[in-house]
């Protein structure tokens, strides 16, 4: 079983790097890119000994409490089996 | 009265820190491992600059589980004095000892350079030996000292005094040319609502010496130690 974690940055708050990632795509010739927004991906490799609501409640919590700064990052769980 | 400096792994400002209180400020003073968790003996502890964990995850994200943290806490909530400078500005952040969040600066650079900043309350037990208004000349050293926070927050820090440092021009204009990192109200440090703790991106240990430039870092010290004398 796996944990994705995916961390993004609220909207509310500026991404630099997304921005100077976006310049550099469009340098490459991409057109029509409105916005790139720079997040975190993590995988939680899950030994399999937790059913999934409490293996998805497990990961949840490091999601808000180690994996995302909650002032300024928003968190998205998905449990794979 | 006794200083403790915290050393994370990775921590670089430590010794800077040590030197300030040692020879400046002429008190006895202790590095204090992060796996310690006894801060019975000190008065006040500083959480110095560097790159705690290797800046890994966030700046000051995987320090802020060190054991010693735990204690910190509770030292902070007895009223003592903490000092967080740079990376442990980020750490009292990130621990929610402080509020708020400190991200990329703006023009994506590691800046290392002096800055002019305002003392913008001397209400607080490390700037009550300076004048309001004034200006310091003291370095910076980031990537990450943008403060951001929501707007709540930015009208609680500015109602209730807590915005101790803004980033200003060396007539002490506060302006968006004069803010080398994006921080929202040009801010470079901040306090808690109980006035003990600091959180500054400026290294004031690393003004204390005619030989670094520049001296303006040491009445900070100097309002720390003159606070503890009166209370200690």
């Amino acid at each position: 079983m796996k944990a994705k974690v995916y961390v993004t940055l609220k909207p509310s708050v500026l991404d630099p790097q997304g921005k100077a990632i976006q310049h550099s795509v469009e340098l490459l010739g991409f057109a029509g890119i409105a916005d790139v927004r720079q997040g975190k991906y993590f995988e939680i490799a899950l030994d399999g000994s937790l059913p999934e609501t409490e293996a998805r409640e497990a990961a949840q919590r490091m999601a808000r409490e180690v994996l995302s700064n909650p002032v300024i990052e928003d968190y998205r769980v998905e449990i794979e089996s | 009265m006794k200083f403790g400096v915290i050393v994370f792994p990775g921590s670089n400002c430590d010794h800077d820190a040590y030197h300030v209180i040692s020879k400046h400020v002429g008190q006895p003073v202790d590095f204090i491992w992060h796996r310690d968790t006894d801060l019975s003996e000190y008065d006040a502890v500083i959480i110095p600059g560097g790159f705690s964990y290797g800046d890994y995850l966030r700046a000051g994200a995987l320090a802020r589980f060190s054991p010693v943290m735990n204690s910190v806490r509770e030292f902070a909530d007895e009223g003592n004095l903490v000092l967080g400078i740079c990376n442990g500005f980020q750490i009292l952040c990130e621990a929610g000892l402080l509020p708020g969040a400190l991200i990329r600066n703006r023009n994506l650079h590691f800046i290392c350079e002096h800055v002019n900043v305002r003392v913008e309350t001397t209400e607080t037990p490390f700037t009550n030996q300076l004048n309001g208004g004034s200006v310091l000349r003291i370095p910076i050293a980031h990537a990450e000292g943008n403060y951001v926070c929501d707007d709540e927050t930015l009208d609680e820090l500015q109602r209730e005094d807590r915005i101790v440092f803004r980033y200003c021009d060396a007539q002490g204009v506060v302006s968006d040319a004069a803010n080398p990192n994006g921080s929202r109200d040009a801010i470079a440090g901040i306090c808690n609502r109980d006035r003990n703790v600091l959180g500054l991106m400026p290294h004031p240990e690393r003004a204390c010496e005619d030989l670094l430039g520049s001296t303006d870092g040491r009445d900070i010290f100097r309002s720390l130690a003159a606070t503890l004398a009166a209370t200690v």
